[in-house]
């Protein structure tokens, strides 16, 4: 469900570009934060709001890399392994991700927790290799370091407490 | 250090904050734009100041603005949309000085008769677009964006639009269509967005780092900033430095600076990690051609690069050592341009698929002979056949490095693995 505060968000971002469409992307945006992905009433969401047909806005949305098709885990890492990370050694830490997640990059773990991502250079060259962890930049990465964030999002799940309800995603990549 | 202009006060405590930079000379340029000078004497100063695109192609940036055709609305999109290879230079700008940009942007605005602004954030770049967020609601709460902007009668709105992930919306027409709310396929051109771009208005799209350096010269004359790096390459930008370097980082120099002062200098890049020999240089973003070792003492400025065989383009400097296999760093960039490609026209969607199949064979040691051939026929058939550069940009890492480094592809086809690095298989003297 897309709440009503959203919907109108929606519809003064329309009101606000010279032509209403414009507003599409951040509006897709809107609606992501709410489900966590771009799902069916997201689109319909949008599409009204828009006076788009629902067809329109998913061609859109499925264009952009950022909207997400099916729910991503609750920490989306995205590791850069593009030409100055790599030659940082980004590969490696990659495969240390995947031990430490136990997924495959690509994939989002059976309980909810994680997506793992390599995506194309984040413009943090300068301190390759670098990840993001829910759009916050982590530079500079070492093995240690890496092994000391996956603690960190641990710790930080064992004192959310278990899953709270919140029905796991399906595995198998977003 | 050489005076710095767009990097000044970069690090200067709270600078991202409106009564800081007030503090600092900011938004002086915007005043005295407005009450001194006329928007077409602005066009002849940036003419005159002989500052040039920082995005890529280095076009005369009051040229540019003077293409604008007369009707009205007009647009100005300021792309911020960084994403080449090796260039993190408008996120910093973006992040620590938000101000300077968006001060640029109400200037080049009033310069170009602009009535709506868009600056297009990287969807990546969270906390860059919150940064320039916030500088543009202070603006508008401190007057200088809305109507009659410091009683000059000139009324201006600025929107700042995230993208969504997608490097092909650098390009700049990609930009206007994904700012109309579709998918970013270039258009074809002409006609240029100087007579019909965004909404079918006249519009004009400056790189993030050019319009940060709007102010500066506005503020110190045509003549000031002329007077930094060479004939005709003015003033100073910023390189992008990373890879093999101790200190890799971004270092504002005067254009025309030797690329072994940036790479080597204690100041800047400090030499090579491992103190290991250069193997290798990418000076403008992976989208430009690599240079051999040998053009070291290349002077960085458009002319000279361009002469050395490349282009300074985003000045995203990428540097490898002696033991970066080419074959593998090669097919790095080529994956990025496949998964790039926005698949509108055929050459660069099917080539560049074609094109990473065939350096994976190689590189994993299936390659023939023949694939090296075949993949400059390859490049060949998509470089200038299609919409935008993007196809084109594909082929300049692997044309130059087989140029370069051919032996070192025909090693992997006769040997079957790599000649050096990780991959590369040791003579036994090594191995014991």
């Amino acid at each position: 469900m897309i709440s009503e505060q959203a919907k109108q968000r929606m519809r003064e971002l329309a009101a606000r570009y010279p032509v209403a469409r414009s507003a599409v992307m951040p509006a897709l945006y809107i609606a992501q934060a709410e489900e966590g992905y771009v799902s069916r009433a997201a689109l319909e969401a949008v599409a009204e709001a828009l006076n788009m047909t629902v067809d329109d806005v998913e061609s859109v949305a499925t264009f952009y890399t950022m909207y997400y098709q099916r729910p991503p885990g609750k920490k989306v890492i995205k590791v850069c392994n593009s030409i100055s990370c790599y030659l940082r050694g980004c590969d490696a830490l990659i495969e240390q991700l995947e031990r430490r997640l136990g997924i495959k990059r690509g994939e989002t773990s059976p309980d909810g927790r994680y997506t793992l991502l390599t995506v194309e250079c984040l413009a943090s060259c300068g301190t390759a290799p670098v990840l993001q962890v829910n759009d916050e930049f982590v530079e500079n990465l070492t093995p240690e370091l890496v092994d000391r964030l996956a603690d960190q999002w641990e710790a930080e799940f064992q004192a959310e407490g278990q899953s709270q309800g919140r029905s796991p995603a399906g595995a198998g990549g977003c | 250090m050489p005076e710095l202009i767009i990097t000044k006060n970069i690090d200067v405590p709270g600078i991202d904050r409106l009564d800081v930079y007030r503090q600092y000379g900011g938004y002086e340029a915007l005043e005295k734009a407005l009450h001194e000078y006329q928007p077409e004497e602005i066009v002849e100063l940036v003419k005159k100041s002989g500052l040039r695109g920082r995005g890529g192609a280095g076009f005369p940036t009051g040229m540019k603005w003077g293409f604008l055709a007369k009707n009205e609305p007009r647009y100005l999109c300021c792309n911020c949309d960084e994403s080449e290879p090796g260039t993190f230079k408008d996120r910093m700008l973006m992040e620590k000085n938000p101000h300077q940009l968006v001060e640029g942007v109400i200037i080049t605005s009033y310069a170009c008769r602009v009535s709506t602004a868009f600056i297009y954030v990287r969807g990546e770049l969270a906390y860059a677009a919150r940064q320039v967020q916030r500088a543009v609601d202070e603006a508008y709460a401190a007057g200088y964006i809305g109507k009659n902007i410091l009683g000059s009668g000139y009324s201006l709105d600025v929107i700042v639009h995230r993208g969504a992930g997608a490097y092909i919306c650098g390009e700049e027409s990609a930009l206007m269509e994904s700012l109309e709310g579709r998918r970013g396929y270039p258009r074809l051109k002409p006609p240029f967005p100087a007579a019909v771009g965004l909404y079918g208005g006249p519009t004009v799209i400056n790189n993030c780092e050019t319009l940060s350096t709007v102010p500066a010269v506005v503020r110190n004359g045509a003549d000031w900033y002329a007077s930094f790096g060479t004939e005709k390459s003015k003033g100073t930008r910023i390189f992008c430095l990373s890879g093999h370097v101790k200190k890799p980082g971004n270092y504002e120099l005067p254009l025309g600076t030797p690329l072994r002062t940036l790479i080597y200098d204690e100041q800047y890049g400090g030499g090579i990690l491992g103190d290991r020999q250069l193997k290798a240089v990418i000076p403008g973003g992976s989208s430009t051609f690599i240079l051999g070792a040998d053009k070291i003492d290349t002077p960085l400025d458009f002319e000279s690069v361009a002469a050395a065989g490349s282009m300074l383009g985003s000045g995203g400097v990428i540097v490898m050592h002696e033991d970066t296999c080419i074959v593998d760093a090669v097919l790095r960039m080529t994956e990025f341009y496949r998964d790039e490609s926005c698949g509108k026209c055929t050459p660069c969607r099917e080539g560049t698929y074609w094109l990473v199949q065939l350096l994976e064979r190689i590189e994993h040691g299936h390659g023939k002979m023949s694939d090296i051939d075949l993949l400059l026929d390859i490049c060949d058939n998509i470089s200038g056949k299609s919409f935008c550069p993007l196809g084109d940009a594909a082929t300049s890492s692997i044309t130059s490095s087989i140029k370069l480094f051919r032996e070192e592809y025909e090693y992997h086809v006769r040997e079957g693995c790599c000649k050096v690095g990780p991959k590369a298989r040791k003579p036994v003297a090594a191995a014991l």
